[in-house]
């Protein structure tokens, strides 16, 4: 697609970190949750499909020794696609991996959240419950990590 | 005159239909899923991703399966795989002190914030066969302590408060990150492009340097300082969105080794630092990479060089377990021209060496 198409995405009212929070937990939805979210969503819109789902790859950096220059680790596929609903909004969604209609529907959530009056339900419909779930997940793991603390404790030898 | 000797196809066909016959084995055996791959030979999987420098699991594991667990040529099918799709750019650097931390440990400091975390380890076990493991007994689900969530800044990080410590690695001013997939390596090479041969240089390869560094080919009088393992989130600057997206997460295995350097007439003496980073959980690898990246720095911190693992086009050269393996096995293929060609050489030399031999036999009756 051109970029003209790409530029024509519209403001939204939004700020750009409420934005990009929505987009990073669409990002981590997994494709079951994608699509029973959009089989429970009333008034479906039409949906025109501008870019994609197309899959590539992204060179991932890392840092010397943690927190210097940069270097490049290796690539990670990456899918992205980019939709337009019938009423013009534009939704853009990349997300790890190859799961193209999981990245769709991505998209077309990123465009409803961009709506006003749609926000609020795709915050409690689809968010909220991405969120939950990954929460519990990285919860439980740090859980589970914490039971494998090393608690060191000292020997006290002899009687004085 | 060049004359191209046709034939073998049906060969092949048929040995490609026995590699496939193979490979499925005996059928009453189920055949092994993807997810089964993913789930229980993980540390295959994050293998095959870090030397096929590529992360996804899924792929990792097909290629696993297609490789009849043949690690080199896995990572071969993913290297190959990973040219076939268009680059959508480079991501920020990950932040690998934000890292949701699944095993952490520090073998210089007990007592250091956020504690030590053993997580999933092999360390302690007593390598002891399991039976138990060959049949599919329920396992238990694993412990969980409910904390606070402590801080757990890095080990390096601490040191460097005092200066006992050099910093985390700048490059030279307006250096350009080096990328080995896009331009081809001219030696000597920066720090950066270094560290990214090695993150997908073979494990094997990268150890045993490593363990010659210890037994005292270029010393470097190493600690690990820290070794964490956990995801990492990332995130890419796209053209369409004014804010850096974030596509998910990786989980990576990071090793600060810490090192002695006596000090030169410049810098007091302090500790100096190699570092490792590998996708996947890979301790071994990481601390590895981090050996073998210190004794790399021997130029840039004037130390001789003496030993193999400090030889840059050594070491960087002879890494990469794809290049390492075409150019062996290409021994396989077919040579007999080039082996006519010897052996016409050798009859010739032979020929010669008669000759001369009964020559001086002659001369030597004669004398």
């Amino acid at each position: 697609m051109s970029n003209e198409t790409l530029e024509a995405t519209p403001k939204h009212g939004g700020s750009d970190d409420g934005r990009k929070a929505a987009m990073a937990l669409l990002a981590q939805a997994t494709a079951q949750e994608m699509q029973q979210f959009w089989a429970q969503w009333n008034e479906k819109p039409g949906v025109e499909t501008l870019r994609g789902p197309e899959t590539g790859l992204v060179m991932i950096r890392g840092r010397i020794g943690g927190g210097g220059a940069p270097f490049n680790l290796g690539e990670a596929t990456v899918t992205r696609a980019t939709v337009r609903l019938d009423n013009g909004a534009v939704g853009h969604a990349y997300a790890l991996g190859r799961q193209g209609e999981k990245v769709r529907l991505a998209a077309v959530f990123d465009a409803l959240w961009q709506e006003t009056a749609q926000r609020q339900a795709v915050e409690n419909m689809v968010l909220a419950p991405i969120a939950q779930r990954l929460n519990d997940s990285l919860e439980g793991k740090r859980a589970e990590t914490a039971a494998t603390k090393v608690d060191f404790f000292t020997m006290v030898r002899g009687d004085d | 005159m060049y004359v191209a000797v046709k034939g073998g196809e049906a060969a092949i066909r048929n040995a490609h239909k026995l590699l496939a016959d193979r490979r499925r084995g005996d059928r009453s055996v189920p055949a092994i899923r993807l997810d089964q791959i993913v789930e229980q030979l993980a540390l295959g999987v994050d293998r095959v991703m870090a030397e096929g420098s590529l992360y996804d699991a899924e792929l990792a594991a097909l290629a696993v399966k297609q490789a009849r667990g043949d690690m080199i040529e896995a990572i071969f099918l993913v290297r190959a795989y990973r040219t076939t799709l268009p680059r959508f750019g480079y991501t920020k650097p990950v932040e690998t002190g934000r890292m949701a931390i699944e095993r952490r440990i520090s073998a210089t400091f007990k007592d250091l914030p956020g504690g030590q975390l053993l997580g999933p380890t092999f360390d302690y076990t007593h390598r002891l066969l399991d039976p138990e493991l060959a049949d599919d007994a329920p396992v238990e689900a694993a412990d969980r302590r409910i904390e606070t969530a402590e801080q757990t800044p890095r080990v390096t990080d601490i040191l460097s408060h005092d200066g006992m410590i050099e910093a985390d690695g700048e490059l030279p001013e307006g250096s350009e990150t080096g990328d080995l997939t896009r331009e081809p390596l001219s030696f000597p090479l920066e720090r950066d492009l270094r560290l990214q041969a090695l993150a997908r240089g073979d494990e094997g390869f990268l150890l045993g340097l490593a363990y010659s560094t210890q037994r005292g080919y270029a010393r470097s009088h190493p600690f690990a300082g820290e070794i964490r393992i956990g995801e990492v989130e990332v995130e890419l600057d796209v053209a369409e969105l004014d804010f850096p997206l974030t596509l998910g997460r990786i989980r990576v295995t990071e090793c600060q080794m810490v090192n002695q350097f006596k000090g030169s007439s410049k810098q007091p003496p302090q500790f100096t630092r190699g570092y490792g980073l590998v996708f996947g959980q890979s301790e071994r690898k990481s601390m590895s990479m981090a050996l073998c990246d210190r004794a790399l720095r021997a130029r840039e911190l004037g130390e001789d060089i003496t030993a193999a693992a400090q030889d840059e086009e050594f070491v960087i050269s002879h890494s990469d377990n794809v290049q390492s393996t075409g150019f062996v096995e290409h021994l396989k293929l077919p040579h007999y021209v080039d082996f006519q060609a010897e052996l016409d050489l050798v009859r010739r030399m032979r020929a010669e060496h008669e000759r001369a031999s009964q020559t001086s036999d002659t001369q030597e009756a004669a004398e």
